[in-house]
């Protein structure tokens, strides 16, 4: 008799546990009839997850897909928003939110949770069931770093091996003595980038890291919003803003439709010591050359072929990288794994002509290297088929996480909407 | 005596129509050279529907600043630039805003004219001699 009811017990909780596994496996969950608003490859489909969440910078998902999502503007004095499906349908019907400042930066790594707020970075343990132990335990791991207002998100990865990278915009468009002024010239060298305008890298079971404990690990970007740590490769990636203004600050160098599309918006692989030559230099995709940039003698045609690194990836300009990706999971065809994805939180740089931008965007990589074509992955997010001005776009894609069963999340920091994109063959 | 007078008010407000209609011409005027000047010069951060970019430009459409009676400011933030983090109509925004010093008195009356009337804006020109004034102050 105890080994029938041992063995019920054992069968009944099989069957649950199945139930369970397949009842939120991403092949079960119906998407929105017009999933939700995007346009995706064949065979995908997507869901929004929520809705109106506050403006929802970078996510974060843990092992057992609750997303963490860091807020740019507090929701009732609170800056993380923890967002659980508790039916399995792929909605999320619980809402909770902690922490009392803004920021961009969330990752998950092994048990903790991290966050930043502009100035510092925090660290929360997590318990087995991937929520926070004590929201109110936020150890302090890198506190000071420069927040001026422009370019202030800081941005957070992690790697392997106890390490967690930050990034520090530069509160600056070009370097120049006056910032965005016409006829200013470029500071040499430009005092930014001692504090600014590069990646600094932290060790995550130190606490109140500072400028003076940490290392400049990358320097010469002017602002990364988007960086992933690439787990097949071993190394830091990182999508950099170029900088704005060619035709205003430039007219005789630049005319407005080269303005637009310069300089490039550029993904790089960066190992330690690298300088991407920020505000000396910019990327000109559709020359393939590291050009002078006019602040600092250049004329549109001078070219720099030495001293700074060479992106792995460039895209036309303006189209603001928030978002960095590198894909492991299986649930997408086998062409995505290892690939990038990239949200473009959309241009604002480009008129009078059109903006750009406001989409996913996949870059293919082979044998660790992008193979140099990207596509549009996943678009609509605006709601208009044209942007003209910035304002008229209904949601703007700015951060990427993947879930457990490899789906895709995308989060918008308009209107805070989290969207789930998934293959369904 | 009553008739006199009945002249004298017709050709005041003929006289004051035709006032009013010299400075609507003279305002429409200044809004088209202002237009120029905003293409060139304002147009690249504050957007061609003057919405601005959200949380980096702010908006001068339907901005209440915009709109109001302290023109001294409008002219300050042109002259001076805006490097502060203000609270703009309950929100910040990011980006710094150059100095257009080189400006002249009469451009910075045109654009502002031409701000203060396009997209839903619905307030008065800025002259010359109020530009001139503020400006004078400023140094």
């Amino acid at each position: 008799m105890k080994k029938v009811t041992q063995f019920s017990v054992f069968l009944s909780l099989f069957i649950l546990m199945l139930f369970i596994a397949t009842s939120t496996s991403a092949q079960n969950i119906k998407p929105d009839t017009d999933n939700a608003g995007l346009t995706l490859p064949k065979g995908f489909a997507a869901l929004k997850v929520a809705d109106n969440v506050g403006r929802t910078r970078h996510i974060a998902v843990n092992k057992q897909g609750a997303i963490y999502a860091k807020l740019e503007r507090l929701d009732n004095g609170k800056g993380i928003v923890v967002l659980k499906d508790t039916d399995g349908d792929g909605r999320a019907e619980t809402k909770t939110t902690f922490a009392n400042y803004i920021g961009t930066g969330i990752a998950i790594k092994g048990n903790y949770l991290y966050a930043s707020s502009n100035k510092e970075v925090f660290k929360y343990a997590l318990n087995e069931n991937g929520d926070i132990v004590d929201e109110n335990a936020a150890a302090t791991l890198v506190t000071g770093l420069v927040d001026k207002g422009q370019h202030n998100s800081k941005s957070i990865t992690l790697d392997n091996a106890g390490n967690i990278y930050v990034n520090v915009g530069a509160p600056s468009n070009a370097c120049q003595e006056k910032d965005r002024t016409k006829g200013s010239m470029g500071m040499m060298p430009c005092p930014i980038l001692d504090s600014a305008g590069g990646i600094w890298q932290f060790k995550t079971d130190q606490l109140n890291q500072t400028y003076a404990t940490g290392v400049r690990y990358a320097t010469g970007l002017r602002n990364v919003v988007g960086l992933d740590w690439n787990n097949e490769l071993n190394q830091l990636f990182v999508t950099q803003h170029g900088r704005d203004m060619l035709n205003n600050l430039y007219p005789d160098l630049y005319d407005t439709t080269l303005s637009a599309e310069l300089p490039s918006e550029t993904m790089y692989a960066i190992n330690k010591g690298d300088n991407a030559g920020w505000p000396y230099i910019y990327y000109d995709h559709i020359k393939g050359k590291k050009m002078m940039a006019p602040e600092y003698g250049g004329d549109g045609k001078k070219t720099v072929e030495d001293k700074y690194i060479n992106p792995a990836i460039a895209f036309p300009g303006h189209m603001a990288p928030n978002g960095l990706l590198f894909y492991t999971g299986n649930q997408f065809p086998a062409r995505y794994k290892n690939g990038a994805f990239i949200a473009f939180h959309g241009s604002w740089n480009r008129s009078p002509l059109p903006q750009e931008g406001y989409y996913v965007v996949f870059v293919p990589y082979e044998n660790g290297k992008p193979t140099g074509k990207w596509e549009v992955f996943a678009d609509g997010f605006s709601g208009k088929t044209v942007v003209k001005n910035p304002r008229d776009a209904q949601h703007r894609p700015c951060g990427l996480a993947e879930g457990p069963d490899g789906s895709l999340y995308v989060s918008d920091d308009v209107k805070g909407t989290i969207y789930r994109i998934m293959y369904q063959k | 005596m009553q008739r006199i007078f009945l002249v004298f008010v017709v050709m005041m407000i003929s006289f004051t129509t035709v006032m009013a209609q010299t400075n609507n011409k003279l305002a429409a005027a200044s809004a088209a050279r202002g237009k120029m000047v905003y293409l060139q010069r304002c147009m690249v951060c504050h957007q061609a529907d003057g919405g601005g970019v959200p949380k980096l430009n702010a908006p001068l459409d339907g901005s209440t600043a915009v709109n109001g009676t302290n023109i001294a400011k409008l002219v300050k933030y042109i002259v001076k630039g805006l490097n502060d983090r203000i609270e703009i109509d309950g929100e910040f925004y990011e980006n710094a805003m150059p100095a257009a010093d080189d400006l002249k008195d009469q451009q910075i009356a045109d654009v502002l004219t031409f701000i203060r009337s396009n997209w839903s804006n619905k307030a008065g020109p800025v002259t010359l001699t109020q530009v001139k004034q503020i400006r004078s102050k400023l140094k």
